[in-house]
């Protein structure tokens, strides 16, 4: 390790590749570079070899042949006339879907029983503890299994909000929770629909420019302005006006039950059973390890913060909003995101309740049908590859952004 | 000055009073109450919310369970037996398919003469643990950590014991190898004279050498095929076998991506991103349907020890990033105190900074295997025979078609009591490590 | 070159490991059948409290494991998800898949596979509660479907319904256990899947009585052994085992008996071809004259077979049906033994 000022001038011997710490490294390089590309000649070769034994070849042409299956979820029009990539794009969006939902409520749920689990009611933290430990504590498959029979067993079925006096009522006499699914009411859109999405988009951004001059107002002169009511105020009544002048353009499109037949719902939008139950199941579990980051984070923010803010005349809600909640933040976010992460791979265990994800569609019925596992897999792992590299990338720029900027 | 204060004040007392009990409301169970569940608006709302959910969550189950019955032969004799006991279509839980098929849900279709072996097998891994846990521990047991790994192997898949023996003494070659080379030829020559001789060995010497010591001297145990592995034993091969042989993986991995060697990192960086970024099951599909493409062909080995290898893979990703943390929580000092005393790369990482930073990482491993074990369920989407597989096979029988809650039930709670006491481990240790870095 | 050296290096080290051989010479040299079963469908396939393959199809694989090892035992059961079986019997893993497996044109080409004969003649029908009021499946207008994923079903159904132009709703579900608690619960208004499942489903319900199997039965499903595409050889002991037991029937020839049979010639000449007494029929297909002896004491012929699994005696209690003998109005038809 001496730093000599000049190295000796010599000629360069091979030996220096070995014992010159300036080269060795260099040599070590080279050789694990060609170990690893010997590796991956070595697989390919297999490869191509095993695929000539068995008369197979390398092609993705059979993504444009008819899917012949029919998916029950598709957020894209879909028939089983389309074609095996269209099948994928439908499993892909449903994939989408079920992690949107699932980030989201598992956020609520693990803000939640963070919160409540540092609850001084015994009771309610004891039960937030058993809530997530149980969750924590058992396989997630398990869990998905478990919600799924759960809700089949413990909801109606369909035929039971037939007639006059139904065995079974709705939530606000429009939503019904039956063994099938939730059926939901689903806006139709009328003529002049497109003026009242222009309204409410323009009064999106004028809540926002509200938003903006209160802040600047109040930079200025140290006066706070009225905000949320405000901004509820921009945002609904210009909506309702338009809304009643164009005679209301949009109405909501009612599930109803059929009195005939075999019992179904017609109209509306039916959100299916192994969704709910695949949603729940993530957004419990998921919120479970998040109540854990959500406990740690606010416990990681000293007390003294609190006291100062108090002695600063702050009030209680200002406290947590400006002081306690900026920095349990930095303690929070990072490891939430890798939680999201986590949701998105696992939603690929949807399989458990049939539920039509990329996996299923094509990792499952199209690669059984075309025998194409190389390709499908191939794409399959593709896909989440590229979402999680999308995630883990925000959660860089989040970590650069929130970085503490020691002076 | 005591004295003059006495007489000076003639009111006050000179004796005691005796303690008088705080009033009701503000003692025992009342206080505690009253503090812990009613103290204010918001908390009453909560509580009451709190007993509605518990009653909702317990008014049906718990008379299910408890009115349980244990001893019948099927389903339709469970049934028999509930309207007798209870009256027709009581709900009442059956827990006799637990008592009837209890030993394949935890031993699969484990041998019935040899279940004595998966436990031992477990008890002589955490044997072989304790040395590395507890520093107080006699040093000659880490003989027993180095024997371990052949011993439990042997255990569990039986057949003569000269397999393993066989195998472990290629490793012993390895290291005579390593000795003479090195002293002779210098490290590199002897890394890769430490690394040939164990691989010809193994590929030209070792499967006569067994064939010829099993028939001098049979001794052996009765060969279990991979296959008879399932239940709950076969989610703790998977995955105390996947995380112990990550570990040295994930430590190479986590010192390649902090190596200043470009590509070294770089190849590492990508290794571990594009593990972790693919669910877990994509990799089972993998090792179920792709690996015998990759692999020269006619070559073909049993899917559990493909899974097995997947699964280190996998878990190698998660575990380097473990590592990578304890890495970095080393205060810089440590790396340029083990640069000031002159010591090499490798010296340097295996007397100061590892034995750190794996002590720092330990809460972190065992965080990974409670995730991992938890995902050996997955293996039952392959056809494994983990418990939840299990579960589906016994409710595919004509006896027990139809049973649900009862199997489900009894895997959950299984799986709850292992990975409770390990998180309960993990945060007593982590704890301790906090105390003892002050 | 130095590239090349190293894949040389690498390449022998591939060749110690085994070369691409016939199938036949794998399963002697392993001395075990590797045979890919359902991981659970009452009477085809299931491991008893003892841990013992048991069913329908599991006889397949003893039958073939007894005439090529002459012991029916020498079997490992590997259990196979639907959407997995056909990438396991093509990658190697297993010799013979015996899972329930409609023969269709595409695998046995586009999948390459072949199969080696029908074992069972099924179809798909329609299982529903007595209570929905439905007698036939073209009144399912509507109906929520609950179905296998990655099985030939989902695809019957799809036609079906397009045919008679009604719509349904598909339930996919991953298992026929989680079917029946699915259907049971009421999740579904009726459970698809071939007619002998929905039987056997059916004897497990707590009241049996109310639910109903529809008429129709919306397609062929002929069931058999697979192996791989490209070994005749393999294909034809496959093919000829099964042939065997059902022939064995035909002639009357049971486990009870089949001893006393191939002990001495007997008055008819194909008994004594298929038993080994006259000619060498075994060596034509790579193996001894006791092979069908053997098989069919392992298992009995086909009769037997189908009653101690699927018969009336068994709780899934089947009708032969289609699977009867040709001389019995069936459609089991082995070729001559000859």
């Amino acid at each position: 390790m001496t730093i000599a000022a000049e190295p000796p001038r010599q000629g360069f011997r091979p030996s220096q590749l070995l014992q010159d710490s300036r080269y060795r490294g260099l040599t070590i390089q080279v050789i694990a570079l060609a170990l690893l590309l010997a590796l991956i000649a070595f697989l390919v070769r297999n490869l191509v070899v095993n695929l000539a034994a068995l008369g197979k070849d390398f092609d993705f042409g059979f993504l444009g042949n008819r899917a012949g299956y029919d998916i029950n979820q598709a957020l894209i029009p879909y028939t089983n006339n389309d074609s095996h990539a269209r099948a994928a794009l439908v499993g892909i969006l449903n994939t989408l879907l079920v992690a949107a939902l699932g980030c989201v409520t598992a956020t609520v749920v693990g803000v939640l029983a963070g919160v409540l689990r540092l609850s001084k009611n015994w009771l309610v933290g004891r039960l937030m503890t058993v809530y997530v430990e149980a969750f924590r504590n058992v396989p997630l498959l398990l869990w998905i299994v478990l919600v799924y029979a759960v809700l089949s067993e413990s909801t109606p079925a369909p035929a039971a909000f037939r007639g006059e006096d139904a065995q079974a009522s709705r939530l606000f006499g429009l939503i019904a929770f039956t063994n099938r699914g939730t059926y939901i009411p689903w806006p139709v859109w009328g003529e002049g629909a497109g003026v009242l999405g222009i309204v409410l988009l323009l009064s999106i951004a004028a809540a926002i420019g509200w938003r903006i001059y209160a802040r600047r107002r109040q930079e200025a002169t140290g006066r706070p302005l009225p905000v949320l009511w405000v901004t509820l105020a921009i945002l609904v009544l210009p909506f309702l006006v338009v809304f009643v002048l164009l005679g209301a353009p949009v109405t909501l499109d009612v599930p109803t039950v059929r009195e005939t037949g075999i019992a179904r719902f017609d109209g509306g939008v039916n959100v299916l059973n192994s969704l709910v139950a695949l949603w729940i199941a993530l957004a419990l579990y998921t919120g479970a390890f998040i109540a854990e980051i959500v406990r740690a984070g606010i416990l990681s923010v000293s007390k003294g913060q609190t006291e100062a803010a108090f002695a600063l005349g702050l009030r209680p809600g200002r406290t947590m909003r400006l002081v306690i909640l900026p920095q349990a933040l930095r303690v929070i976010v990072p490891p939430l995101i890798s939680q999201y992460l986590n949701l998105t791979k696992n939603t690929s265990l949807a399989v458990a309740v049939g539920y039509a994800d990329v996996r299923a569609t094509l990792g499952g019925v199209t690669m059984n049908q075309t025998g194409r596992e190389l390709e499908s897999i191939l794409l399959l792992g593709l896909f989440y590859l590229i979402v999680s590299l999308i995630i883990s990338g925000v959660l860089n720029v989040y970590n650069q952004r929130i970085a503490l900027k020691e002076r | 000055m005591s004295d003059l204060h006495s007489q000076t004040v003639a009111y006050s007392r000179d004796t005691m009073l005796p303690p008088v009990p705080p009033p009701r409301r503000e003692a025992g169970a009342v206080r505690w109450l009253r503090e812990n569940l009613f103290s204010g608006p918001l908390n009453i709302i909560l509580t009451i919310l709190a007993i509605w959910v518990l009653w909702l969550a317990l008014r049906d189950v718990l008379p299910w369970a408890w009115r349980g019955i244990w001893n019948a032969g099927s389903i339709s004799e469970c049934r028999t037996i509930r309207d007798q006991l209870y009256g027709e279509g009581t709900s009442a839980a059956c827990w006799a398919v637990i008592r009837a098929r209890w030993q394949q849900l935890v031993f699969g279709f484990y041998p019935a003469s040899e279940l004595w072996r998966p436990p031992l097998a477990l008890v002589v891994f955490l044997l072989a643990v304790l040395p590395i846990l507890f520093a107080d521990l006699p040093r000659r047991l880490l003989w027993l950590t180095a024997a371990a790994p052949f011993l439990i192997v042997w255990l569990l898949w039986g057949g003569p014991i000269w397999g393993p023996v066989a195998v472990a003494l290629g490793f012993g070659l390895g290291w005579l190898a390593w000795r003479i080379v090195a002293r002779a030829g210098g490290p590199l020559l002897g890394a890769v004279a430490a690394i040939l001789v164990p691989v010809l060995y193994w590929i030209f010497v070792d499967a006569p050498l067994t064939a010829a010591l099993a028939r001098i001297l049979p001794i052996g145990l009765t060969p279990v095929r991979s296959s008879d592995f399932g239940g709950f034993t076969l989610s703790i091969v998977i995955g105390l076998s996947g995380i112990t042989l990550s570990l040295p993986l994930g430590i190479l991995l986590a010192l390649a991506r902090r190596s200043e060697m470009f590509i070294i990192s770089k190849v590492a960086v990508i290794y571990i991103e594009v593990i972790r970024g693919v669910p877990l099951i994509v990799w089972l599909l993998v090792a179920q349907v792709l690996l015998n493409y990759f692999l020269p062909s006619g070559t073909n080995f049993d899917i559990l020890l493909r899974v097995i290898i997947m699964v280190t893979l996998f878990s190698s990703a998660y575990i380097a990033e473990v590592i990578r943390g304890g890495l970095a929580a080393l205060p810089r000092g440590q790396y340029e105190a083990a640069d000031a005393l002159g010591l090499g790369y490798w010296q340097a990482m295996q007397l100061i900074v590892l034995p750190q930073a794996l002590k720092i990482s330990i809460p972190g491993i065992v965080n990974s295997f409670i995730g991992l074990f938890k995902d050996t369920t997955l293996v039952s989407i392959i056809s494994l025979f983990d418990p939840m597989r299990m579960s589906s096979t016994i409710r595919a029988t004509t006896e027990w078609g139809g049973i649900y809650w009862e199997l489900y039930i009894f895997v959950a709670a299984v799986f709850f009591v292992f990975c409770f006491a390990m998180s309960r481990y993990s945060m007593w240790l982590e704890q301790r490590l906090e105390r003892s870095h002050r | 070159m130095k590239r090349s050296v190293v894949l040389g290096t690498l390449a022998l080290a591939g060749l110690a490991g085994a070369a691409q051989a016939a199938t036949l010479d794998d399963v002697k040299a392993r001395d075990a059948l590797n045979c890919g079963v359902n991981p659970g469908l009452t009477g085809f396939a299931a491991p008893n409290a003892e841990g013992v393959w048991e069913g329908f199809d599991v006889d397949v694989c003893r039958a073939v494991a007894a005439a090529v090892l002459g012991d029916a035992t020498k079997v490992n059961y590997v259990p196979l998800s639907g959407e997995t079986r056909f990438t396991a019997l093509a990658a190697g893993e297993v010799d013979l898949l015996a899972r329930n497996s409609t023969w269709t044109f595409s695998r046995d080409t586009d999948l390459n596979l072949d199969f080696a004969g029908v074992n069972y003649y099924d179809g798909q029908g329609f299982l529903v509660p007595s209570a929905l009021g439905v007698t036939s499946a073209t009144e399912l207008d509507g109906a929520t479907v609950c179905i296998q994923t990655g099985t030939t079903t989902e695809l019957n159904l799809a036609d079906f319904f397009r045919v008679n132009n009604i719509s349904y709703t598909p339930v996919p579900i991953a298992n026929d256990a989680e079917g029946r608690q699915q259907y049971l619960a009421g999740a579904c208004d009726t459970y698809t899947t071939d007619a002998s499942g929905l039987a056997s489903v059916r004897t497990t319900f707590e009241n049996p009585e109310e639910h109903v199997i529809l008429p129709e039965i919306i397609s062929k499903e002929p069931l058999g052994p697979a192996v791989r595409h490209g070994d005749n050889d393999w294909a034809d002991i496959a093919r000829w085992t099964l042939n065997a037991l059902i022939v064995a029937e035909e002639l009357g020839v049971t486990s009870a008996n089949v001893a006393e049979m191939a002990a001495a010639p007997t008055e008819n000449p194909e008994i004594n071809r298929l038993l080994g007494t006259e000619g060498e029929m075994g060596a034509m297909i790579g193996l001894d004259n006791q092979w069908a002896v053997r098989a069919i004491e392992a298992t009995g012929n086909y009769g037997e077979i189908f009653e101690r699994h699927l018969g009336e005696s068994t709780p899934i209690g089947l009708a032969r049906g289609l699977n009867a003998q040709w001389t019995n109005g069936g459609l089991l038809y082995a070729p001559p033994f000859r």
